[in-house]
């Protein structure tokens, strides 16, 4: 006999998808119909292994009778939806979204994906004037609730303001930060539940913080990396490759992904192994992984040093 | 269990449990993506009892913890076993229908009284009561553990008293309940599917009384096998201590370090005749090695395969070039039987594998490829249409017999406490155990650096410290019957009045196992790394060659 | 949960008994108690001390309430108490205005300068207070006076015409409304025992004609400290026609009465209810949407405190109707009068029986937890309310779900406005076709209206269904002497202007989706040609700024960008061309309605949006903007 699990099967839903008629297991979202349709989708704050928050709104499609558009990662399918993923409306609000990060927010390490579609639908944020002066350190973290400064419009806001450097592991650099949450998932209930990182402030001021701002060392942080994981702007970076990156090391072209076993515990996580000029640069974890779903610890994420510094071994 | 070793659910099933028991294990550090998946299924709403010595960051998550003496699991586990015999929650119809050995189980359990237990464990009687009524009422139930139940000198027994409740309540060969055997090594279990125990081949197919398969091994191999099973590591130590073993090839381990009473290991092996280590690094034991061989890192510079704790046989991957001089470990091995006159010719790692399918029914249907393809597969898998199998034992719940096969035997055990015992001059317990971001003794995680990283410290009660008069990073002697080291302290609120902890990790800063008794289980062959009586002084306090100076015996 | 706890300053003794106030004694040593043996051997914690989560903002108002601010060692206290990661709290904590998470001044005088106060001289007074008491929102390291302030958002005193709310920390603490607001009366209102304040109410149609009064009816006759008053005056009769009638009678009648929800959606409040009271999943959730945030609307305030019985027995119908167990009343912090009197009657309901395990002696179990808002226009947000009682950011949730299947601690829950609630218990006294029968067919019942601006009679005023704006604003006096009216700004800042030509229009839901326009909360301010329009959107777009939730990009980045055009249009400098500028709102207007996750950034660009098209837009400062840009 076999003791594999069999799941309940999933009845089959359609829907109607720019005219076509699509058929997709009942649960599944929008976005999911739209993939195997193979339409392209934006998505910001989505990531598969991540509980969808729909914040960045880039995905948003136009269901037939829905009063406005709906986040496609996150809807589920109903029989007999009709959705329009390229109307004046949906290609109007994509723009927007991207041309809104691209105003605020430096997206240049964001992906290839980000400048494709931004050339996509058209976004110029330059039209919103002149940037405003970068912030002083410090200064969003201080930003209350329900104050701000009013501005004249001379120059438009953004969140520039200095990298967060306090430590030998991770580099945080909040002016590439799009709020997409991925970060403050994969520290708190999706993945390591350390919650070392929440939101804090609001509005504009809204900002991934520790606890009144303190420094990561000073904080619940266990130095998993799985934020830097989800992250897709490099807002969080691992401090290796931020000084590479600096000091003009880093060659993307030049790396090799090898997947393979962590050689710690038995708990056997799949690690990919970024390698450069034979130095492991990076460690990340296959999302669809069913060991890992992507998340790592610390020793998974950053032991690898020893394989690296034979000679002073002891 | 019941025949092969090996953890009977997988991960996913904990994200389904309804009910899940940490014990002895402190997965949320030493199993951080194990955790993961538990804390999946408290998240969707399972209960989870912690059992360990301290409130570890992984008993911090659960419902309740259960702080017991350190070693007195058993008397914990029986008291359960007995409550839910006497409570009717025993599930009758799957102890008649797949066990052995009941009635003797039940009557062995029946001294356990709540009371009893509560005066051996520390542990309130009611919240035993309520952790043997929950188990039992659970839909889906698991038990995890790690070296909290296998670091004692009755590990083995340690272990039957828990297989003894998932017989009891029908906790096992179903989907989301089962046992889970937490391996500290990223191939620990691959050790053990290959035959790297005394007993077996591989396959765990044992060596002594399954002559067929001994038979298809010598057919392959073109050898005669002894018949007869060899000694695990503490035997071995004995067998040098006796003159019978004289020589070693050692192979990625390093035990100067990582046995218990260091002094004893490194004098015994450096009076071998010879001497060989196999290692990436030149390890302690390889410093006292007649010949070093340097080899590869097997997870990143070799091709190969590794089995993890839910029997996942996973490919491991060749990533960087190992440097110069290190070579792989089939290559060394290879090389060495052509010197010893048996010349294999180039061998790769798939076609090692390749021989091992062919004499391991279990890994039969695991090819290279398929591994690619699917991403590991789970043992048992004997054919190349078999999918692996999720969870162990489901047999046990055939309505048909000869399906069912033998019956699961219940092992009747009884609470033996740490043969260390605490006294006036050695009043305090230490317990060891792991922090995240260190492993063992440190031979890989010592080199990263991370800001989570501390030194070692003797972690005391905010009670014990006080007492004792020390601060916080002051540096203390530690003492035990064996020897004496010194570490500065760290007052640790998750410990209660005469608990003391330390790590293993940084040997080279305390060598914590010159305190450790060697110890070990006659069962399994593991010491008791995690029960040690010791005392802690004030160097201020020591007259110079007084008191503390006496035990030490540190090696040289 | 593995909390990291522990900071440099742990919490004091005063912060300590501030938080047990509200928790009581810690159980142990594992949750911020002190250490005994037995904690050595056993703890429990898991999901029962998680489930303490919801308990986070009234410990948080505990200690702003004692200390002025929420230091870092109060935050890991409160951790440790609640089974809460600091980072969470303090991003809770960060989130709501009417808490500091810097040490400040015991007293911050909060000084309304939104709509309807602009009106009134808000700048004027603004200038006084920073001439008294510094500059606006200084911290107490450069403040040693002990009082700050800062500009507040409405504060739902807008028939006064100015308005204050101060708030005093200390060992008897107080929040002090002051409407009318004179910067003169912060020192005095400062006196312990002084109290909550002037407050005070003005309906207009109660000391007239009350014929046509029935949400109002109590409002001045009936004294609203006292059960047996409002029993004397026939309360507690719906509840006990409802429980003759059950729930499926309560259900027919509201559904005959075509009830709909006053708060802006318009969704039929018998179908709503139905809907939780036949959802198969436990527990079930009734919920008070108390939070009336809308700049320009008091009318919730105005019945929570003199008719607070009403709401109690209203929602006690709610509960029995929908088979829930628990209810909830979200009241917004500015509120200090009604919330303390609906505490009191839930004190004394819960006294007399009618509140509890056996109401009326009826066999069903009710309670009533009075829950405190902190400074967050969002989270009158239904779901953005939901997240704030479970102790989070009020961060509204993509619906579907909609409540009634995942509301409150994600079960079932049935949520309605004060208004909503009064309204059913005049179906059930009139009956469901009687209610019907008023106001017009799709529009049913009577409508509650916030009069402010340029009236002769600022007010809450009740009416038909039907009545046309030109009788709403007759009713209030009409225009003040020599004004002429320029345009209306009708459902709040949330809302749209009108001009002059819908003035004839029925006030109903569905004449005003013909013209573009909602009722929402029934605010009605009144724009004179005295008024510059410029600087009341500006102020708008401020308050959208300031209180978008900050989660989604359109509204995040679109309400700032909003604010921007709007400052450079105030100058008079647009960028490239007015026309371009005009162009650039359409696009940000398109998207933050278009794609905002909720209401709020939905109808963030709106006031502008109408504005623009009514062309009363020009450079601010001018009496008469009605050139406006074109």
């Amino acid at each position: 006999m076999s003791a594999v699990f069999v799941e309940a099967p999933k009845r089959l839903v359609d829907v109607t998808i720019d005219g076509a008629t699509v058929r997709v297991p009942e649960g599944s979202t929008l976005l999911d119909a739209c993939r195997q349709q193979g339409i392209d989708t934006p998505t910001l704050c989505f990531l598969e292994n991540l509980t969808p928050v729909n914040v960045c709104r880039v995905c948003v499609v136009e269901v037939e009778g829905s009063r406005t558009l709906v986040p496609s990662c996150s809807r589920k399918v109903e029989p007999g939806m009709a959705v329009h993923t390229d109307s004046d409306r949906v290609r109007t609000s994509r723009r927007m979204v991207l041309e809104f990060l691209a105003s605020t927010v430096d997206v240049s390490l964001a992906g290839p994906d980000v400048g494709r579609w931004m050339a996509e639908y058209g976004a110029d944020p330059a039209r919103y004037g002149d940037p405003a002066p970068p912030h002083q350190a410090g200064q969003r973290d201080a930003a209350r609730p329900g104050e701000h400064p009013v501005p004249d419009g001379s120059a438009a806001a953004t969140v520039a303001q200095p990298v967060k450097y306090d430590n030998d592991s991770y580099v945080r650099d909040y002016s590439r930060c799009i709020l997409c949450y991925k970060c403050v998932e994969a520290c708190g209930p999706d993945a390591q539940n350390t919650f070392a990182i929440a939101v804090a402030g609001r509005g504009f001021d809204a900002r991934i913080s520790t606890e009144f701002d303190v420094t990561l060392p000073d904080s619940a942080c266990v130095y998993c990396g799985n934020c830097i994981g989800v992250c897709p702007t490099g807002a969080l970076m691992f401090a290796s490759e931020y000084r590479m990156r600096r000091d003009g090391t880093w060659d993307d072209d030049g790396q090799t992904v090898t997947t393979t076993v962590c050689p710690y515990c038995g708990v056997g996580c799949n690690l990919e192994l970024h390698v450069q000029d034979n130095q492991i640069v990076k460690v990340t974890s296959p999302l669809d992984h069913d060991v890992t779903s992507g998340h790592l610890c610390v020793k998974g994420r950053f032991g690898f040093e020893f394989v690296q510094r034979r000679a002073d071994a002891g | 269990m019941f025949g092969a070793g090996g953890g009977t659910c997988s991960y996913r099933e904990a994200e389904d449990a309804d009910l899940i028991v940490m014990w002895g294990s402190n997965a949320r550090e030493a199993h951080p993506i194990f955790f993961h998946h538990v804390l999946k299924a408290v998240r969707k709403g399972a209960r989870m009892y912690a059992v360990d010595p301290r409130r570890t960051t992984s008993a911090q998550w659960a419902d309740a913890w259960l702080g017991i003496n350190v070693g007195s699991d058993i008397s914990l586990a029986n008291a359960i076993g007995r409550e839910i015999i006497h409570a009717g929650l025993a599930n009758t119809d799957f102890i008649a229908r797949a066990t052995s050995g009941f009635e003797a189980y039940a009557a062995s359990v029946e001294p356990y009284t709540l009371e009893v237990a509560e005066r051996d464990t520390g542990v309130p009687a009611d919240l035993i009561r309520q952790l043997a009524h929950d188990y039992a009422r659970a839909g889906r139930a698991q038990i995890c553990w790690t070296l909290g139940i296998t670091e004692h000198h009755n590990a083995s027994d340690n272990v039957f008293a828990l297989i003894n409740l998932a017989l009891l309540t029908g906790h096992v060969g179903r989907y989301g309940s089962g046992l889970v055997p937490l391996r500290g090594q990223n191939n620990v279990q691959g050790g053990g599917d290959m035959g790297a125990l005394p007993n077996k081949l591989p396959g765990f197919q044992d060596v002594e009384t399954d002559t067929d398969a001994r038979a298809r091994f010598e057919a392959v191999y073109g050898e005669p096998l002894p018949a007869r099973r060899g000694w695990h590591l503490s035997q071995m130590f004995e067998a040098m201590e006796r003159g019978e073993l004289t020589a070693c090839y050692i192979i990625g381990e390093n035990p100067v370090r990582s046995e218990a009473d260091t002094g004893r290991t490194k004098e015994l092996l450096s009076g071998l005749e010879h001497l060989v280590v196999q290692d990436i690094f030149l390890t302690d034991t390889a410093a006292i090695a007649d010949v070093v061989l340097p080899a590869t890192a097997t997870w990143c510079e070799t091709e190969g395969t590794v089995t993890s704790s839910e029997r996942r046989v996973q490919r491991v991957r060749k990533a960087l070039d190992p440097p110069g001089g290190a070579r792989d470990d089939i290559e060394i091995i290879g090389e060495l039987a052509r010197r010893l006159g048996a010349n294999w010719g180039p061998v790769t790692a798939e076609q090692a594998w390749d021989e091992l399918r062919s004499l391991s029914p279990m890994h039969g249907g695991m090819s290279y490829a398929r591994l690619e393809a699917l991403g590991g597969l789970q043992w048992p898998c004997y054919d190349e249409e078999h999918p692996g199998e999720l969870f162990l034992h489901a047999r046990l719940w055939e309505a048909d017999p000869a399906r069912r096969g033998a019956p699961a035997p219940f092992t009747p055990v009884s609470q033996e406490p740490p043969l260390d015992e605490l006294s006036a001059e050695f009043p305090l317990r230490l317990t060891t155990g792991r922090r995240l971001d260190s492993f063992n003794t440190g031979v890989q995680s010592g080199k990263y650096a991370t800001p989570i990283r501390r030194p070692e410290t003797l972690n005391l009660s905010p009670e014990d410290a006080a007492e004792l008069g020390v601060a916080e990073s002051e540096v203390v002697r530690i003492s035990s019957r064996r020897g004496s080291i010194e570490a500065p302290v760290h007052v640790d609120s998750t410990l209660r009045r005469g608990l003391a902890f330390m790590t293993l990790h940084f040997p080279e800063q305390v060598a914590t196992n010159i305190l450790t008794l060697d110890a070990w289980d006659p069962k399994s062959g593991t010491a008791e790394f995690k029960a040690t009586a010791i005392r802690v002084d004030r160097i201020a306090d020591i007259p110079a060659g007084g008191a503390g100076d006496e035990h030490a015996k540190v090696g040289a | 949960m593995d909390l990291r706890l522990g900071v440099p300053a742990p919490a004091t003794e005063q912060e300590r008994a501030a938080v047990a106030s509200v928790l009581g004694p810690a159980a142990s040593g594992w949750d911020g108690g002190d250490r005994t043996p037995a904690d050595g051997h056993m703890a429990v914690g898991g999901r029962a001390a998680r489930e303490q989560r919801h308990l986070l903002l009234p410990v948080l108002h505990a200690v702003q309430e004692r200390i002025g601010w929420i230091s870092p060692g109060a935050v890991d206290h409160i951790c440790a108490r609640l089974t809460i990661p600091p980072a969470e709290a303090y991003g809770v904590a960060s989130f709501y205005a009417l808490f500091r998470t810097e040490p400040s001044p015991v007293a911050v005088v909060h000084v309304c300068d939104d709509v309807a106060c602009r009106a009134d001289g808000a700048e004027r007074t603004c200038q006084e207070m920073e001439r008294r008491f510094g500059p606006e929102g200084q911290g107490a390291a450069a403040n040693g006076s002990g009082v700050t302030w800062q500009r507040s958002p409405c504060l739902g005193q807008c028939d006064h015409g100015s308005a204050a709310l101060i708030q005093h920390a200390g060992a008897d603490p107080a929040r002090v409304v002051l409407a009318p607001f004179d910067p003169e009366q912060v020192r005095a209102a400062l006196v312990p025992g002084t109290g909550v304040g002037s407050g005070g109410t003005a309906v207009p149609q109660a000391a007239a004609d009350r014929s046509g009064l029935r949400l109002l009816r109590r409002v001045g006759q009936v004294e609203p400290g006292s059960i047996d008053a409002y029993r004397s005056a026939g309360g507690y009769e719906m509840l006990r026609r409802a429980v003759t009638a059950g729930p499926q009678g309560v259900l027919r009648e509201l559904k005959d009465a075509k009830l709909v929800g006053r708060g802006g959606a318009a969704f039929p409040t018998g179908v709503k209810w139905e809907a939780v009271a036949t959802n198969p999943v436990r527990e079930h959730f009734v919920v008070c949407n108390a939070d009336e945030s809308e700049p320009g609307t008091f009318k919730d305030r105005v019945l929570m405190e003199q008719d607070p019985f009403a709401l109690i027995e209203a929602l006690t119908i709610m509960g029995y109707t929908c088979g829930a167990r628990r209810g909830y009343i979200y009241i917004r912090g500015e509120y200090p009068i009604a919330e303390s009197r609906l505490v009191e009657a839930v004190r004394q309901a819960t006294d007399r029986g009618l509140l509890g395990a056996d109401v009326l002696g009826e066999g069903f179990a009710f309670d009533i937890e009075v829950r405190r808002g902190a400074g967050a226009y969002i989270a009158g947000e239904e779901t953005a309310l939901f997240n704030s009682i479970e102790g989070k950011r009020a961060e509204p949730r993509n619906k579907p779900p909609f409540p009634a299947a995942s509301g409150l601690f994600g079960k079932p829950t049935a949520i309605n406005n004060v208004e909503t609630l009064l309204c059913v218990l005049e179906v059930l006294r009139i009956g469901g076709p009687a209610f019907a029968a008023i106001g017009t067919a799709n529009s049913t019942g009577t409508r509650l209206f916030c009069l402010s601006g340029a009236v002769r009679q600022p007010g809450l005023y009740e009416h038909d269904f039907g009545v046309t704006l030109r009788e709403v604003i007759e009713a209030a006096g009409g225009l003040r002497d020599g004004r002429s009216l320029r345009a209306v700004l009708l459902g709040g800042a949330a809302g749209s202007f009108v001009g002059p030509d819908a003035l004839d229009v029925p006030l109903t839901m569905e004449d005003l989706r013909v013209i573009g326009a909602t009722l929402g909360s029934g605010v009605v301010v009144v724009i004179d040609d005295t008024v510059d329009v410029t600087d009341l959107l500006v102020r708008i777009a401020r308050f959208f700024r300031d209180e978008s939730c900050g989660q989604c990009v359109p509204c995040r980045v679109g309400t700032v960008r909003q604010e921007e055009l709007l400052g450079r249009l105030a100058r008079g400098a647009p960028l490239g061309s007015v026309q371009r500028e005009i162009e650039l709102f359409a696009d940000i207007a398109a998207v933050t309605r278009d794609a905002s996750i909720c209401g709020l950034g939905q109808t963030a660009v709106s006031a502008l949006s109408s504005a623009l098209s009514l062309n009363l837009v020009g450079a601010s400062g001018q009496a008469d903007g009605g050139r406006g840009l074109a």
